[in-house]
């Protein structure tokens, strides 16, 4: 009991230790995935194709999950993620077709801030009237869609519409990586890099831990939360835009049910559904996993009927384990403690 | 031992605060000066008013009224972040950590240093944090998550907080309630310390003996108002509970004589670890035992344990003569026992439903015909206790959630006393109700004794204990330390007893 500096207690290492295995264990079972499906069909990894569709399927995803992680690790969730994305992609069609020769530039500015104000929708909608994110969200991913429906009608953009060089980011690739795939990887570095070594990152994680401290301790929660769902939503205003440049069509129905795969992404690479644990890094793995699984189980010959199934026994499979670490490290927390006393 | 020179500004001054939530006057005139090098004791009853004060100061309630100066400026917080940078650190009772992040992260929360790319320093916090915790002389593992720490760790990593802000005034609520003497000892090391500083500090405890180890003031307040301030060694024990407690009550709740008959209920030696220990109490037809003490002594863990909610590991529950077995609620309710829990609007009401179901639902099985129920029995059942302890409301359809405090305090009792119960355990009966509705409860409660049945009533305001109770049991730290006939009880006994370990220590 006297010694001056404090050593790191052999508790403390092991935590460290699981919390990196959770992601490294995503990222094995991505592994193990692709090594079946290249063992039953060796095209799925070793052709043009098969490499350039195993890292783009999932880029967009990646955008979506990022933006989901960080608002589902401030003990939130946005639900309209999916109805954003749609309404963005036919923003970015009909900036095309309406403003002939408008710079593609403008355009990914001009679809981003929008999706960021539909964030700030259901940011505000959340902090100021205290409403939880479930509900506000599950309220504006019917609203949202509903504006899409009302604005395109039966109307669609067609890859017709929208300039060469647009669509070309779409399936475009520098080095044999789809430009996509580095977009996408580029806002997960920042948004790792953020979350990790940032003040504003570090309080997401506090909010989320514990809602009421946070706001006893004096952090400016309110701020941060509509930080974080502005966040969310221009980020899936970004995906919007990669929507429409790699499919080219968008009817308004463009992203529907993709707010389930970011928050099932989320979920499986670790983030903590109650808040304050799990990285975007892990949010972004599990959905590499999730729609690779998608492609890769028709290949292992699983029938459709069962794909979905599998998607659903992995999100579950992810909540137990997590829940099952938790507790443990709590059990562990506490043995340590009698030890101590 | 400390230098107070007369005239110095005080860092921290309240003068006449005023605080109203709707009707209720929580606070009517907080007076409250705090010099730099001193530690000041804020006392008073629960209720009187000190956890609000404290809640203005740290700027999470703003004042209605009164002045509020830190180091002689006029100041008005409108958040807790405003607060914090002014330099006021408020320990709450319940430690405010954040379970899954690291202790270091949860010390410098908000105000890591970082570089010039807003990276975090993380080797530069930690440097910090080890010379933080060697000048308090504290081990804990700084990278270890705050989840499943002990409240006295958790209560040190708050002083840390307070200490790294620089906090030149440092609140601390009721700090010493979860800890043993050894922690104590130490928290006691580390406030003294910050004192010579020069750093202001306020200690609110119920814990005599401490106020008197530790401070050097102390600011005695009742019923939402200033009542005096003393220096410590010109004070007693006695005369602070004077000050606590000194109103003239006895006649305000008068419990009418009542034939006391055979004992209802029986509890010989119920322990449960860590919780209570060693409760014995028997309370007879026609009687009204108060049980006392402060707010965490056990009082309500005991009446849960007793009506089956929670388990013990030892000791008996006896209804009418025979035992009762732990853990059935439903069997207790059978047996003619009724609990009206302390939070009425968790535990007692259904809020959503309406004033005629919650009065039915602790006896629905009997208003029911071949499994249903009507309308019909359920109105006429309502409406009996409805009348009988004369609930205000427009219509017994109407929300239990939109009754003010005593009128769901009323519902919650009709509920019970729906069940015709032999022994009646109410815990704080008269918890945020006001005065008018207060006498009536108590009309009541004197009456349902009167008619023979055994009351056993948890309270922690002292004139309702004396007015009402024929006998009073005085609980401290989970352990029964005295009791008292009406005769005998009075304020200060009570207040003693429930502040002072008596003879062998727990």
């Amino acid at each position: 009991m006297t010694a001056p500096t404090i050593e790191r207690s052999d508790v403390t290492k092991r935590l460290r230790a699981v919390s990196a295995v959770r992601e490294f264990g995503i990222l094995l079972a991505l592994l193990l995935v692709i090594l079946a499906a290249t063992i039953a069909n060796p095209n799925f990894l070793f052709s043009a194709d098969g490499w350039r569709d195993l890292l783009l399927t999932p880029s967009i995803l990646v955008l979506l999950a990022v933006g989901q992680a960080i608002v589902i690790i401030t003990r939130n969730v946005d639900l309209s993620v999916g109805s954003v994305l749609g309404l963005s992609a036919y923003l970015t069609g009909r900036l095309f077709i309406d403003l002939q020769g408008i710079p593609t530039l403008a355009v990914f500015l001009i679809v981003i801030v929008f999706g960021a104000v539909l964030g700030l929708v259901n940011g505000a909608l959340v902090a100021f009237a205290k409403v939880p994110s479930l509900v506000i969200t599950l309220g504006t991913l019917y609203a949202y869609r509903g504006i899409n429906v009302l604005w395109a009608g039966g109307d669609r953009v067609n890859a017709s519409d929208l300039p060469r060089d647009f669509l070309a980011l779409g399936t475009g690739q520098v080095l044999f990586i789809p430009i996509l795939t580095i977009i996408a990887l580029v806002v997960l570095i920042v948004a790792g890099w953020v979350m990790k070594n940032s003040r504003a990152g570090r309080e997401f994680y506090a909010i989320g831990s514990d809602p009421d401290a946070a706001e006893l301790y004096g952090l400016r929660v309110t701020r941060r939360l509509l930080v974080a769902f502005v966040l969310s939503g221009a980020l899936a205003g970004l995906a919007g835009v990669l929507y429409a440049a790699r499919y080219g069509t968008v009817s308004s129905q463009a992203g529907s049910g993709w707010e389930l795969d970011a928050v099932g992404a989320a979920v499986i690479g670790g983030v903590a559904i109650f808040g304050g644990s799990g990285t975007v890094w892990g949010a972004a793995i599990g959905a590499g996993l999730l729609l690779t699984i998608n492609r890769a189980l028709p290949i292992l010959g699983i029938p459709d009927f069962w794909q979905r199934a599998v998607v659903g026994a992995l999100i579950i499979g992810a909540i137990v384990l997590d829940r099952v670490l938790a507790l443990r490290q709590r059990r562990k927390l506490l043995e340590a403690r009698e030890d101590e006393s | 031992m400390t230098s107070n020179p007369a005239g110095a500004v005080p860092v921290l001054e309240l003068r006449d605060i005023r605080k109203e939530f709707g009707s209720v006057v929580a606070l009517r005139s907080g007076t409250l000066s705090v010099h730099g090098g001193s530690i000041h004791a804020l006392v008073g009853e629960n209720g009187a008013g000190k956890s609000t004060l404290v809640k203005i100061v740290a700027g999470l309630y703003q004042r209605d009224g009164g002045e509020f100066r830190l180091d002689g400026e006029d100041v008005d917080f409108t958040s807790t972040a405003e607060s914090k940078a002014a330099g006021v650190a408020v320990i709450y009772q319940e430690p405010t950590l954040f379970p899954d992040l690291s202790v270091t992260e949860n010390v410098f929360m908000g105000r890591q240093p970082v570089n010039r790319f807003g990276r975090i320093d993380r080797s530069a916090m930690r440097a910090e944090l080890e010379r933080l915790f060697q000048r308090l002389a504290v081990r804990i593992d700084p990278d270890r998550p705050a989840e499943g720490l002990s409240i006295a760790d958790q209560q040190v990593i708050e002083i840390a907080k307070a200490v790294s802000l620089d906090a030149k005034l440092l609140i601390m609520d009721e700090p010493t309630a979860a800890l043993s003497g050894v922690e104590v000892d130490r928290l006691f090391a580390i406030a003294r310390s910050l004192r010579d500083e020069g750093r202001a500090l306020v200690f609110i405890s119920h814990r005599f003996d401490e106020v008197f180890a530790l401070c050097d003031t102390v600011t005695v307040m009742r019923d939402g108002a200033y009542i005096a301030t003393s220096p410590i060694h010109e004070t007693s024990v006695d005369a602070i509970v004077r000050q606590m407690v000194g109103r003239e009550v006895t006649d305000l709740f008068p419990k009418l004589d009542a034939r006391i008959g055979p004992p209802l209920l029986e509890v010989e030696g119920l322990t449960s670890a860590g919780i209570f220990h060693d409760i014995d109490l028997t309370v007879r037809s026609g009687e009204i035992v108060g049980l006392a003490g402060l707010v965490g002594a056990g009082r309500s863990e005991v009446a849960r344990a007793i009506f089956g909610v929670d388990g013990y590991d030892s000791g008996s529950v006896r209804v009418t003569g025979t035992s009762l077995p732990k853990r059935k609620p439903a069997e207790a309710m059978e047996r003619g026992v009724a609990l009206v829990p302390e939070d009425r609007r968790r535990q007692g009401l259904v809020l959503e439903s309406s004033v005629a179901r919650n009065l039915t639902v602790a006896i629905r099985e009997r208003l029911a015909k071949a499994g249903i129920i009507t309308g019909r029995s359920e109105n006429a059942a309502a409406r009996l206790w409805a009348s009988r302890l004369e609930v205000k409301t427009n219509a017994l359809s109407s929300l239990a959630g939109t009754l003010s405090g005593g009128n769901q305090q009323k519902v919650v009792l009709g509920k019970w006393l729906a069940t015709e119960p032999k022994v009646l355990i109410i815990d704080e009966p008269t918890r945020g109700i006001d005065v008018g509705t207060k006498a009536e409860v108590h009309r009541l409660l004197s009456e349902l004794a009167g008619r023979g049945m055994g009351i056993l009533m948890i309270s922690s305001e002292l004139p309702e204990v004396l007015g009402m109770a024929d006998r009073v049991l005085v609980m401290r730290e989970g352990r029964i330390t005295a009791e008292l006939d009406r005769a005998d009880a009075t304020s200060e006994n009570v207040m003693f007893a429930a502040t002072h370990a008596t003879g062998a220590q727990s």
